[in-house]
Formats: C-alpha cells, sequence, structure tokens
C-alpha cells in the first residue's frame, strides 16, 4: 500500500495528458480573469498600455465613476430590456415548433427542423447585415407585410421606440432554433403513456399540455431559460451591425459600452469594472436555479 | 386527428418558409443585377441573373483574401482546440491521477465565467506577447475550451475499462493505447467537437474585431460588417458577401448534422 502511495506521488501519464490544456487554460483564461479584477481597480488606459509605469490604483473609483455615469445605465438598462423580453419569446417561439414537430404523423419532420435550426448555425454578422435590408424603412420586406395587413409601415432601426423591438425580433428568428432543439428532444423523453392515461381521464389538448407536458419540461425550461438569459446578456453584434448603438443610444448594450469604453477611448481599467458587473449579474442569475428536487416535485 | 396533422404541417411549412426566407433572399438577391438589386419594391428573385456581384468581391474587394483568413483561423483552432480538449477530456475520465477530482471540480466551477471577462487582459498580454492583428493572437481563446473536455470526458466514460486495461497487460504505453485505441473509439465526439469549434471560429466577431486592426488580416464577419458600412447601396455586392460568409458554415452543419446536434444536446444536458 506505501510503495503505491509513493508511487502515485510521481507525477503520472495522466498528469502529462492534461498539462497542456491546464497551462493553455491558465496563461489564457485564468490569469486574464484575475487581470480584469485588478485591472478594474486601475486607471489602465492608453498611457498605461504603452508603459505600465503610468498605472495607478484607483480601487473602487472605476465602479464609483460608473455608477454615476448615465450610458452605463441606460446600457444596463438596454440589456436587461433586451434579454427580459427576448429571451421569454424565443423560448416561447421554441416551445411552439418543438411541439409542433413532435406532433406523430406530420411527415418530412427532418426537413422543417433543418430550414428552422438554419438560422442558428449562420454567421451572426452577416444575419444581422441581411437583416438591416429586411428592416429597411422603405424597401425592408417587414415594412411591405405591415402594408399588405393595412398597418403602417415602421422606421424599425431609425426609430429609438422600435429599434430595440426591432433586434429583439431578430434575435429571436437568429436564436429559437437552438432551444427548439433542446426541448424537442425533452418532449420525446416524456412517455406516451402519461398522455394515454390523460386523456383516458377525459383531459383534452389544453388539459394535457398543462398537466402533463409542461411538468415534463420544468427542469429543461429552468435550465434553457437561465442559459438563454445568460446569453442575452452578452449582446453586443447585433447592435454594432444593425443600429451601432442608435438611435438616441437606443440599443448600446453593456458588451458594446465595454467595447466602446475598452477599445475605441482605450479605458481599459473602466472596462474592465463594467465587464465585472456583467459578470456578477450572470453569476447572480446562476444562483436563481432551482436545486433539481424542488423542480422535480 | 387527420385534420390536425395537416394544420400542423401547414403550419411548419410556413414557419420553415419564414425561417429560410432571409437567407433565400440573401442568395437570390446575391445573383441580381445592381439595378434589380435596389429597386423599389423590392424583388424575389432575379430577372437576369448574374456573378457579378460574386466577380466584383473576389477582384476589387479581395474577397479571396478573407475568405482563406477565416478558413486559415477557424482550421487553426479546431486542430488545437482538438489537440488539447480531446487529450484532456480522455485523461479527466480514464486515467488516475493525483489532484483529478479537485481539479474537474476547479473546472466546474469556473465554467460559468463568461469569456468577455477575459477579454480586456486578454488584449494586454498579447500586445505584450507581440500577438495583435495576427492569426495566432484571433485563434488563442478557441485553443481550450471547458466545453470541450466536459464533452469529451462524457463521452470517453463509457470506454470500457477492460479494452484499455487488456492494451496495458500486453505492455502498451499509455501514449500507444490513446493513439491506437481511444482516439479510433472516439472519433464520433472528435466529429462534434470539431464541427463546434469550427463553426464558433468561423462565426467570431467580438475578438477578432478586438485583435485584428489590420484589415488585410480581416476575417469574414469583420469584412461583412466595414463592407456593409462602406457599401451599403451596392446591396447586390453585400449579400454574396454576405454567402460567402454563411454558405460554408450552412453546407458544414448540412454535411454533419447529427454529430453537431448531439454535441448540442450533450452541452444542454451538462448546463
Amino acid at each position: 500500500m506505501t510503495t503505491v502511495r509513493a508511487l502515485m506521488r510521481v507525477i503520472s501519464p495522466g498528469h502529462v495528458f492534461v498539462a497542456p490544456a491546464m497551462c493553455v487554460l491558465s496563461v489564457f483564461f485564468l490569469m486574464p480573469v484575475l487581470g480584469a479584477l485588478v485591472m478594474s481597480f486601475t486607471d489602465f488606459d492608453i498611457y498605461a498600455l504603452a508603459d505600465l509605469k503610468n498605472l495607478r490604483f484607483i480601487w473602487l473609483g472605476n465602479y464609483i465613476n460608473l455608477l454615476q455615469t448615465p450610458l452605463f445605465w441606460k446600457a444596463f438598462g438596454n440589456t436587461c430590456y433586451f434579454a427580459l423580453v427576448g429571451a421569454p419569446l424565443s423560448i416561447l417561439v421554441s416551445l411552439v415548433m418543438a411541439m409542433a414537430l413532435n406532433v406523430p404523423g406530420v411527415g418530412l419532420k427532418a426537413l422543417y427542423r433543418t430550414a428552422l435550426f438554419a438560422p442558428y448555425v449562420a454567421t451572426l454578422v452577416a444575419a444581422a447585415v441581411i437583416w438591416r435590408y429586411m428592416l429597411d424603412a422603405q424597401y425592408g420586406w417587414l415594412n411591405q407585410f405591415l402594408i399588405v395587413i393595412g398597418l403602417h409601415p415602421i422606421d424599425w432601426l431609425g426609430n429609438p421606440r422600435f429599434s430595440m423591438p426591432a433586434i429583439i425580433l431578430f434575435s429571436v428568428w437568429k436564436n429559437f432554433g437552438y432551444n427548439m432543439l433542446i426541448l424537442l428532444a425533452a418532449l420525446q423523453r416524456i412517455p406516451d403513456d402519461l398522455y394515454e392515461a390523460a386523456r383516458v381521464d377525459g383531459a383534452g389538448a389544453w388539459a394535457r399540455f398543462i398537466h402533463v407536458t409542461l411538468p415534463g419540461l420544468t427542469p429543461v425550461l429552468w435550465m434553457v431559460a437561465l442559459l438563454t438569459i445568460a446569453g442575452y446578456f452578452q449582446l453586443f453584434a447585433e447592435p454594432y451591425v444593425m443600429t451601432q448603438g442608435g438611435p438616441a443610444q437606443s440599443t448600446v448594450s453593456l458588451l458594446y459600452f465595454m467595447y466602446e469604453d475598452g477599445f475605441k477611448w482605450w479605458n481599459l481599467g473602466h472596462a474592465s469594472a463594467t465587464a465585472f458587473i456583467l459578470f456578477a449579474v450572470l453569476m447572480g442569475l446562476s444562483f436563481l436555479r432551482p436545486k433539481s428536487e424542488e423542480v422535480f416535485v | 386527428m387527420k385534420m390536425q396533422q395537416l394544420w400542423i404541417s401547414a403550419f411548419l411549412i410556413a414557419a420553415s418558409l419564414v425561417a429560410a426566407f432571409p437567407l433565400l433572399w440573401m442568395l437570390s438577391m446575391s445573383f441580381m443585377p445592381e439595378a434589380e438589386a435596389n429597386a423599389f419594391p423590392a424583388r424575389l428573385f432575379p430577372h437576369d441573373p448574374t456573378l457579378a456581384n460574386y466577380a466584383e468581391l473576389f477582384a476589387h474587394q479581395r474577397m479571396g483574401r478573407f475568405l482563406f483568413n477565416s478558413l486559415l483561423v477557424a482550421s487553426l483552432a479546431t486542430i488545437l482546440s482538438l489537440a488539447f480538449n480531446v487529450t484532456a477530456g480522455y485523461a479527466f475520465a480514464k486515467l488516475h491521477f493525483r489532484g483529478r477530482e479537485k481539479l474537474f471540480r476547479f473546472l466546474l466551477a469556473v465554467v460559468v465565467i463568461p469569456g468577455q471577462l477575459t477579454m480586456l487582459p486578454l488584449f494586454f498580454q498579447l500586445k505584450t506577447l507581440g500577438l495583435l492583428n495576427s492569426y495566432a493572437g484571433v485563434v488563442v481563446p478557441f485553443m481550450t475550451s471547458l466545453f470541450g473536455i466536459f464533452l469529451v470526458r462524457q463521452y470517453a466514460l463509457g470506454l470500457p475499462d477492460e479494452m484499455l486495461q487488456a492494451a496495458r497487460v500486453d505492455g502498451a504505453s499509455e501514449w500507444q493505447i490513446f493513439r491506437k485505441i481511444v482516439l479510433p473509439n472516439l472519433s464520433p465526439i472528435i466529429v462534434t467537437l470539431g464541427v463546434f469549434t469550427f463553426l464558433a471560429a468561423w462565426n467570431d466577431f467580438l475578438w477578432p474585431l478586438i485583435v485584428l486592426s489590420d484589415d488585410h488580416n480581416y476575417t469574414l464577419p469583420l469584412a461583412i460588417a466595414s463592407l456593409s458600412q462602406e457599401h451599403i447601396q451596392d446591396s447586390g455586392m453585400v449579400m454574396a458577401c454576405a454567402t460567402v460568409t454563411i454558405a460554408p458554415v450552412i453546407l458544414l452543419f448540412l454535411a454533419l448534422q447529427r454529430h453537431y446536434v448531439r454535441g448540442l444536446l450533450a452541452g444542454s444536458v451538462k448546463g
């Protein structure tokens, strides 16, 4: 036993197999995470970028300054708007599509599934460029459609009231396919017997949905909701390509604010504080996750 | 019952058309001559299809260069990601070493940290290393992925221990076992991780935008973002550029759909 222990103490092949990945992870992930924390307590700017001697610690200075910056709050509000409206909407579309794809006896499902999933695979930036044309105030198909059904055309990307709804619309189209596949897999795991039993008890379609489908999906729905909201908090490319944060800063997101602050104005310390606040929000979200026992009750 | 299925089919057809419409319109418009692409009201199909937009892109807008950059960056990211994550994932599943459980629990804990948090310091780090504005700089964040390690580990847990033990008894070294026995058995999950990494690297925007300052090194997403700012009125050409950007990933997905969906579902269960 002691000889085994002594042998275990020397480096084993397992160490050699994980070492490369752990080294890369330490240098290019863990070190920058700590770096971000340190940076957020400094006035790291273009002068510090040129020579670290110009760096000064200002401790909570960046955070205090951020909380007094109107554009930060604007970005925070915009991001919450996008995440709290966009994520539920996209999950709802995913759920409807997953349920339609789960109806037995409907043909060509593989084809529909692929078509519905295609937007998710498409390059985000290129898709956002296409949607700039789709949403164009004059030429855009969306407004043509509104005119056909008798509504007034909307200046989607030029009106601060409609710019965020337009980006939400785009994001729902772009992302619903992902959750659709996850929910479809979850639906297929709900045993047919449960539906059959409910039918025997005289439950209609709506009652079966409430009493069989939803409880069966609850754990997955929680997870999907948290991951989707967390993902939506990282909004960046859509406003960058479609609106440049405008009009009237109505689509400036936290990450967009961080990008401009850090890489346009070179306030890297200040921007790190924004990154940490975004991180704190995401951490807070992950605590909302219920214990799995609670979910199954 | 029959009626219900008919309605559902009609609904799915309509939804599929709506979902695919922007991509199909992109493709159609990329073949329109300039006058047709800018016609009002907008047209669905080209009357007089042409390859002029593509010719212009490749001849005068350096599209070949951008395509090359994207292919190179995504391929490098895929190869490196596989090299690092498959070895680590396998070791976490099947090799016993001191500190394995602790290390793995640590990785599970740090997975919640979003990559964006690392961008500002990583930028400074790469500047110090002289890797700004280089392909290597773009690839760095893709080299290891906690998702990749977890994905491979989960799959490798299913390999029978007896198989590995038998090879050890026969005197094979751990490296030989990995190359001759483990790798072939992991090939499905290797394809899955490969497609995921390739698509993620191909589609990524924010990090290359930060690292690449010289447009000579631009990947396709950066190229189309800047092309669409400068040439917004040349809609046919912009759509051709979007097609060159999107078509490869859609085709890759269609070819390896099964593998991709496996990874998507595995990632969600891990959650």
